[in-house]
């Protein structure tokens, strides 16, 4: 059964419909991703998962109960966008605190601040923290009572690359324990091989979910040879080739994936017309931008 | 339930502790207790009067001032100091009732302040009565001081819990307890005190302003303590304090009924606030 089952979910605040018909479901130890540009409606997502909005339609079930009942509030934990918890208490007792609320064993709080690496700070004011200290005493905190569903919203914007790669780990291992893991990113650079699968969001609407290798080959974007020719070639290569000129030596190829290989052959019957040549091949920044409708960053015009 | 509360009540009082505000109202409190009981105490002796008593009603003069004020600043930011934050958020993500967390604030504030009121008054107290001496109905008007001064506070601190509930910000529930303090406290005196003076003798002397000095906490508290007086030298809107259509206890229901409807009202605000 999965941990999170969403149907047909739509939240509107006034006009503005920040979630649009959305469905989306988790099992016991996956981790998916949801990307989105700010205003996407992630946040939103997290809010009415934990009971906090209304929907204006569809379903939501937290491991089979409804938003915001007992049951829910248990099975689910939650890593806010910002938090600043009280400057004045100590790291032990942020968690002894929420600890107490879940009616989660306090014998439990040692094992998790030794798991998120806080152990030696565990009794300074949370005011002498640093941004990743505090971030990882916010993940320690969502730990509590190994939920079964973890909302963790852009846990680690803001974290740099060793932080954030602690903090995949911390991520993995407590999915390899079964917690089913909902994170919100703003790249699918930062995610890879960080979850087990994506969704992505715009406006609202899910544009597309998937593994990653499955939305590479549905995106099915085109490559670009770019070559540069020698001088006074390049008239005759753009006639040759197609493409377009980009200033006076280079020329831009689009190349469909199916198509590679033959217009690597065309370009090589011309290798004494070239001074240089490149493939580009499609990042998984456009793929994300493939399907959230922003524009590729080199689109060449047909 | 109560474990639920418990916690919260473990966490909000220990910020009040950390924050250093019980330290402060307790030292403003004593201060302020023990200049007026000194400063006060020639005219006592003159007078040939306990001066514990007259310490008693002067200082309810100015608790009215000092107390609100310390109970409104302990907890208008209660809510939304933790709404900005955003660990409101992650405290009603968990099974915690939104009346029990607004009950178990309210029960932490509350003792942070009493231990407050309580402990200031008790060393002031203890100091007049060591330098003056002093007799059973000087006690009495301490004790009943010191009883009704909690009663204020806790009053206040439903007030300010309400306000920072009812606002979710920071800066409009500062705005909001500062408009609250003046009105209560300062500007409701003054409109009362033009108004009798514009009615003069009357129906509006004898009938209506009674009431209207009782439906103000602020000043119900003043009202009581100096209708227990006897020997209190009063004036003013204070000298209506011998003439009462209604028993002084009556000013002690004012309170309660407000604390009541205080903290009824809080807990629905507190259901309404969106994380
Ligand atoms: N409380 C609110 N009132 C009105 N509009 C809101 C509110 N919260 C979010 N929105 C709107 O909903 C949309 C989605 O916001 P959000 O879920 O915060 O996006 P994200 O987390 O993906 O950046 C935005 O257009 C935002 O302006
Ligand atoms: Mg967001």
């Amino acid at each position: 059964m999965n941990v999170l089952d969403i149907t047909g979910l739509t939240i509107a605040f006034g006009k503005t419909v920040a979630v649009d018909n959305v469905s989306l479901s988790v099992a016991p130890g996956e981790r998916l991703a949801l990307l989105g540009h700010n205003g996407a409606g992630k946040t939103t997502l997290f809010k009415a998962i934990l009971g906090f909005l209304k929907p204006a339609s569809g379903q939501i079930a937290v491991a089979g109960h409804r938003p915001g009942s007992d049951a829910a509030r248990i099975a689910v934990n939650y890593l806010p966008e910002t938090v600043a918890f009280a400057r004045n208490l100590t790291g032990r007792e942020v968690l002894e605190y929420f600890s107490g609320l879940r009616g989660a064993p306090r014998a439990e709080i040692a094992g998790l601040l030794e798991r998120v690496g806080l152990t030696g700070a565990a009794d300074r004011a949370v005011g002498t923290y640093s941004k990743g200290m505090r971030q990882r005493l916010g993940l320690a905190q969502a730990l509590i009572g190994a939920p079964r569903l973890l909302l963790l919203d852009e846990p680690t914007s803001g974290l740099d690359p060793v932080s954030r790669h602690e903090f995949y780990g911390i991520i993995a291992e407590a999915a390899s324990r079964g917690s089913a893991v909902l994170l919100s990113s703003h790249g699918l650079e930062e995610i890879q091989n960080r979850t087990d699968r994506v969704a992505i969001l715009a406006q609202g609407e899910l544009r597309a979910e998937g593994t990653l290798a499955e939305l590479a080959a549905r995106a099915a974007l085109r490559s670009t040879i770019r070559v540069t020719a020698l001088p006074g070639e390049a008239e005759r290569l753009h006639a040759e080739l197609g493409g377009t000129r980009v200033n006076g030596t280079r020329l831009d190829i689009p190349c469909p994936p199916g198509a590679k290989l033959d217009l690597l052959a065309r370009v090589g019957s011309h290798a004494g017309a070239l001074a240089d040549f490149d493939l580009q091949t499609p990042g998984l920044d456009d793929i994300y931008r493939h399907f959230s409708g922003q524009p590729l960053r080199e689109e060449t015009p047909q | 339930m109560i474990a639920r509360i418990r916690t919260v009540f473990v966490q909000e009082f220990r910020l009040a502790r950390r924050n250093q505000w019980v330290l402060l109202a307790t030292l403003m409190l004593t201060l302020f207790a023990l200049a007026l009981a000194f400063f006060g105490a020639g005219q006592g002796a003159a007078l040939k009067a306990d001066v514990l008593s007259l310490t008693a009603a002067s200082l309810a003069t100015l608790s009215v001032y000092l107390i609100p004020l310390i109970a409104l600043l302990m907890s208008y930011d209660a809510f939304s100091g933790e709404v900005e934050r955003g660990a409101l958020a992650l405290t009603l993500a968990t099974p915690i009732r939104r009346w029990e967390l607004f009950a178990a604030k309210f029960l932490a504030q509350c003792c942070a302040a009493g231990i407050a009121i309580v402990g200031s008054l008790a060393i002031a107290g203890a100091a007049v009565a060591l330098v003056y001496g002093t007799e059973p109905a000087g006690l009495w008007a301490w004790a009943r001081l010191t009883a009704t001064s909690a009663l204020l506070g806790a009053v206040f601190v439903a007030a300010g819990l309400t306000l920072s509930a009812a606002t979710g910000r920071t800066a409009r529930a500062a705005a909001f307890a500062i408009g609250i303090w003046l009105v209560m406290v300062v500007l409701y005196d003054l409109a009362l005190l033009g108004g009798i003076m514009a009615a003069g003798e009357g129906v509006f002397a004898s009938r209506v302003f009674p009431w209207l000095v009782l439906a103000n906490p602020a000043d119900a508290f003043r009202l009581y303590n100096l209708a227990a007086l006897d020997a209190a030298p009063v004036a003013g809107i204070d000298g209506l304090a011998r003439t009462l259509p209604f028993a002084p206890a009556a000013a002690l229901g004012a309170l309660a009924l407000w604390l009541a409807a205080l903290l009824a009202l809080g807990m629905n605000r507190t259901g309404r606030i969106e994380p």
